[in-house]
Order: structure tokens, then sequence, then C-alpha cells
């Protein structure tokens, strides 16, 4: 387990002030200026050095990620963005940085934004986080106040804002050109890569987007090495994460955990353990509802890693862990999220506009065992038509959740679909 | 869709900000660069909702066009591609109900029967007495405290049947229960207690 002298975040429960004068105990802007005295390429390979891979799901190296910036301010400012649009199903991380952790935040911006010579960043924060948006605020006005942020932001001679905008309920502005557009004014559908933001960003100009744990973590990284970051976990895969775990287990929480943390430890020695005992687990969702789910025997021994996860066909995503224990109806659970996202699709592209409600509507009736059994492989099909087929990955998102059903699950459908016709039969 | 179905039937024959908000558009302008005041229309239909009893007639969103140089029907396009735009009226009391997956496996349909059984109302629908309104609501992204009830701007977490009989009581009588965890959880760590960083748990007691 990891010792409490290598966590992050030590106020992620709420226990302290969230505000500047317990930030500052906590160590936040602790000679900020320092660090950026140490000069742009400096702190982005110091982020390389670190290995942190960016927490908001895809896994990009985030040093590598900001030196695609151009290293000359041509006529175009440059932009740091925040992904605040936390709304992956599973995934409450970002609330708790948000609300108990906002001065990390707010200085890792400033690094950050150092790093690829941003003078501004922009949190786009999720509408429905109206208390986390207002904690958020009022710890940038005490920033602004003690002059950490400004035109000399913590006396390091560098000018830095941030500026705090709020979205309106659209999950798909946590892809982060939809997020790009919406901060425009528009609606929140996403553009065509390439450009990609690093060259044609907000506004037209260079920029970054990242996640809110991704920066969050980077002035603790900067001030205790990239060294300190790489030598917890497993390699490609270090660090520490705040794992989500909720679902059927005992004691639903969120913790700070270091990566490649076996599955089976973290649920038990975090969460309780599996409602009902380990041997009642059902199959768990690993990083988030877009990633396939996996059954009891594939958790045995996994590991809560990028590398693991993906060698076993699945992902560490948001590490927001789902856990289902014998009691769940395993195809429900999964066409809830088929209704989530065919609610979510920005209807841009045919085959998610489209596929996503004939996939969900397909798995309404196989809940209810209205089917013929090859209407299975049909529905295997078209989840691969809209896999890879869209401008974004939420055509993606979609597909993979009913391929890890059928693949793990197909018996139970079949049942179903049996127990149904014999039902019509009897009737007759 | 045609745009009768999703915008209310009566609408007020004029709207104007307060003056109050008229301070906080200056503010939110001054957020985005100069020629980039478009960015400007979500946090100023929020404005507008918030001083509008909850919902967004069409009159102000001609106002907001107006006042952003923007066309109308791109603002009518923002505002009802978000789900958090009301365009009709809603009740005082504005019901969103998570009941995604994770809000699924911690009990959101007893959640969901409670309020049926309280108020008669579905997903979509207001009460009778007009004071309820309820929507049932995609992922509100605070799964570890499942099921969630967001009451306007207030999350409540940790609900069953019973307490959310005791949230709809109390909302009924205009006493809104304390914000958050009803089962006395005061964030995300485990209702046991927290399984890490216990001496800052202590030094936090010790504090207080």
């Amino acid at each position: 387990m990891l010792a409490d002298k290598d966590r992050i975040f030590t106020n992620i429960y709420g226990w302290h002030d969230a505000g500047l004068a317990g930030a500052k105990k906590r160590g936040d802007w602790d000679n900020t200026a320092a660090i950026l005295a140490r000069g742009h390429d400096d702190v982005v390979e110091e982020m390389k050095a670190s290995g942190l891979r960016g927490r908001g799901g895809a896994g990009f190296p985030t040093g590598l990620k900001w030196s695609f910036m151009p290293k000359e301010v041509g006529n175009r400012p440059h932009y740091l963005v925040v992904n605040a649009d936390e709304s992956e199903p599973g995934t409450c991380k970002d609330r708790d940085i948000i609300r108990h952790e906002p001065h990390k935040l707010l200085e890792g911006c400033l690094v950050a934004g150092f790093a690829m010579r941003a003078h501004a960043a922009y949190i786009y924060i999720r509408g429905e986080f109206v208390n986390e948006a207002r904690r958020l605020q009022s710890a940038i006005e005490e920033a602004y106040d003690a002059g950490l942020l400004g035109p000399n932001a913590a006396g390091s001679g560098w000018k830095f804002d941030i500026y705090l905008h709020r979205g309106a309920g659209a999950y798909i502005c946590g892809e982060e050109t939809a997020l790009l557009e919406s901060l425009e004014g528009k609606k929140g559908q996403p553009r065509l890569k390439p450009p990609f933001p690093a060259g044609v960003g907000l506004y037209g100009c260079p920029t970054t987007v990242n996640n809110v744990e991704s920066i969050a973590v980077a002035p603790t990284i900067l001030r205790r090495g990239g060294a300190w970051f790489a030598g917890l976990g497993k390699d490609n895969n270090t660090g520490t994460k705040l794992f989500c775990i909720s679902g059927h287990v005992n004691k639903p929480c969120n913790v700070e955990e270091e990566m490649g943390i076996p599955l089976k430890e973290l649920i038990e020695k975090h969460a309780g353990g599996v409602r009902g005992g380990w041997d009642n687990l059902l199959a768990i969702i690993p990083g988030g509802s877009s990633t396939p789910l996996m059954p009891k025997d594939v958790c045995e021994t996994m590991t809560m890693d990028f590398d693991a996860l993906r060698a076993a066909g699945t992902g560490l995503g948001t590490a927001g862990i789902i856990v289902m224990d014998k009691s769940t109806d395993i195809v429900r659970a999964i066409s809830r999220l088929s209704y989530f996202y065919k609610h979510e699709s920005c209807g841009q592209c045919t085959p998610c506009r489209e596929g996503t409600g004939w996939m969900w509507r397909m798995m309404d009736r196989l809940v209810r065992g209205e089917a013929e059994q090859h209407e299975i492989d049909t529905l295997e099909q078209v989840t691969r038509q809209v896999e890879g087929h869209t401008i974004c990955a939420l055509g993606d998102a979609a597909a993979w959740p009913i391929q890890g059903l059928i693949k793990h699950f197909r018996p139970e459908i079949e049942r179903r679909i049996k127990a149904h016709q014999a039902m019509i039969q009897a009737a007759e | 869709m045609s745009i009768q179905s999703i915008i209310a039937h009566e609408q007020p024959d004029s709207f104007a900000f307060t003056a109050e908000n008229e301070e906080k558009i200056l503010t939110i302008l001054a957020k985005y660069p100069e020629g980039r005041q478009a960015s400007a229309v979500m946090p100023m239909l929020d404005l507008a909702q918030r001083q509008h009893q909850n919902w967004i007639p069409m009159k102000a969103i001609e106002h907001i066009a107006k006042r952003l140089d923007m066309a109308e029907i791109r603002v009518l396009e923002v505002a009802s591609f978000y789900t958090m735009y009301n365009l009709k009226p809603v009740g005082k009391w504005f019901l969103q109900a998570c009941t995604t997956t994770p809000c699924m496996l911690r009990g959101s349909d007893d959640m969901v029967r409670c309020i049926k059984d309280k108020l008669d109302i579905s997903s979509g629908q207001t009460s009778e007495c007009g004071r309820f309104t309820m929507l049932e609501v995609e992922c509100l992204g605070a799964c570890v405290n499942a099921p969630i009830l967001q009451v306007n701007d207030d999350f409540y977490e940790d609900l069953d049947y019973q307490s959310t009989a005791a949230l709809i009581e109390a909302l009924a009588a205009d006493t809104p229960p304390p914000v958050g965890s009803v089962i006395g959880r005061q964030g995300s760590e485990s209702e046991a207690g927290a399984t890490t960083l216990v001496k800052e748990k202590k030094t936090a007691k010790a504090g207080k």
C-alpha cells in the first residue's frame, strides 16, 4: 500500500481548510517562482521524466503533450485549457480535487501554462458542479488577492490569468475539441483532427487540453522530482492515481493509490470488499463506463494500470471502478450505459447518432429476451460498424461495453431469449 | 423536432437583465478576448435562467443574441443542445435523479419510485401543486456517493427510499436539509472511516 508520505492529495476527503491558508500548510504555492525559474523546457523535461500519463482516460504522456506546443510564441497567444467536465459514469475524482484541493489545480495551471508559454488558462467545469465551481472561483480570487495569479504570478515575473467557464450538461464536452467548441460559444460537437489543438485550438490558437488530475499533480512532481514519481507504480505506468470505487462494494470510496495495485487488494483494503464477499463478484468495469467489463476470473489477478488492463482487452480509462455482484442484472446494467451514450451523442456523425439509438433499442429488447438468437451477432456487427467510424471516440465508447457484454456474458443473453420464447410458446 | 415542442407555449413579452446581473455580465465578458464575446453565451444563458424562475424564455434568447452579436438561431441552438437549460417552466424544487449504472447499482430505482409515490411524477413531469419537477438525468459525477438526487444546485447523496421520502417532505415544507451525504459522510471517504491519511484525520480533529 502507498505510504501516506507519498500521497499527493492529502486533503482529498476535505478534512482540512481547502482555502489558501490551509493549502499553504500542505505545501502548495511554496516558492512556485523557483520552479518557474528553471525555465520552460526544464519543466517539460522533468514532467517527461516522471512518466506521468494523462489522467483523463487516454493515458497519453503529459510531458510529451506539453512539448507539442510551439517553442516560439507567434502572433497567436498560447492557451492551457483544463478539462473539468468530469462526466464519465463511475468517475468522481476531479470533483474532490476541485472542492478540497483547488489550489493544487491552480498552481498546476501556472506551472503547466508557463511550461507551454501560455499566459492564460480556462478551466471548463461541468455545469452540474455548481457548488464545486463556487469553491474553485473563490480559490481563484484568493490566489489573485495574494498575488499568486495576475501580472507577476507568484513573484515569478510571468503574467498568468485563470478563468473559470461552466458547462451546461453535455458529456461530449469532455472530448477536447468539443470542449473547445463549447468554450467558443457553440454546440459541443467535436472537430476533425488534424489540425490538433496544439496547432489550432481555442480561438484558432495553440492550445493544450489536460485533465484536472494531470494538472493538479504537476506541482508536487516538480517539487519532489520526476524520479520520485517515476519510482512509484510500475514501468510505463508510474506514480499515484485517484481511484473511484463504486457499485456493489461494502464501502464505496475514492482513494489515492499506487499505479499497478492489484484490483482485488484495492477493493478489499479500501472499499470494504465486494458485497457478500469476493466470491459474490460477477464483473467489474475497471475504468469508467467506456471500458469493457471484466468477469470475475479476469479480475482475480488484474493490476490497475494502463498496460495490464489494455492487455486484457479493456482499459484503465479514468480509473472509475464499477463493481457488480451476482445480484446484478448484467444485461440491464450495460443497456443503461447504451441509453447513456444514445442520450449523449452529439448527433454530428451518422454512425453514432443512429447507431447509439439502434444499439440501445436492441439492448433494451435483450434485457427482456425479446429477440432471436441471431440478433446477438447482428448487434455485435453493428457495434463494429460504429466503432472507428466517427469523428470522436464516443462511438467507440458506446460500442465497447456491448462488445464486452457479448464476449463474456453471451450465455446469459441466450438464456433470456430462450426463456422469452418458451414463455410465448406456453401462452400459445 | 419542431421548436414548439421544446419551448414553453406561454412566453413573456419582454426580458431584461437586472442591474445586479448587468454587473455580472461585465465580469463575464472580461474573461474572453476581444471579438470572442460569443464565449459568453453559456454564462449569460445561465444567468438568464437564474433570474427567470429557472427557465429561459425566448425573449431572453433574442436579448442575448443581440448583446453578443450572434444570430438568434445560434443562441437557441446552444440553449437546446445543453440539457441544463430549461426552455419550459419547472417547479420551485427541480429534482434531477441520476439513474446511470453506478447509481442504478446502488438503488436509484428506489429513489425514483419514492418520488413517484410521494409526488406522482415521472421523468419530465411537474407535480400537481406545481412546486416539484422531476427529471431523470445522466451521470452526475459523484458515483462513490450514489445514488444522487440533485435539487436545484445541490447534490443529496447516499440516498435510499426512506431518506428520499424525508428529503421530499423537508422540501415540501421549504426547509431543505444540509447538502451532501444523508448518511453523514463528509466527502468520498469510506463510510467506515478512511483507510488512508489516518494521521491527517487526527490532526483535523485536534484542530477543531
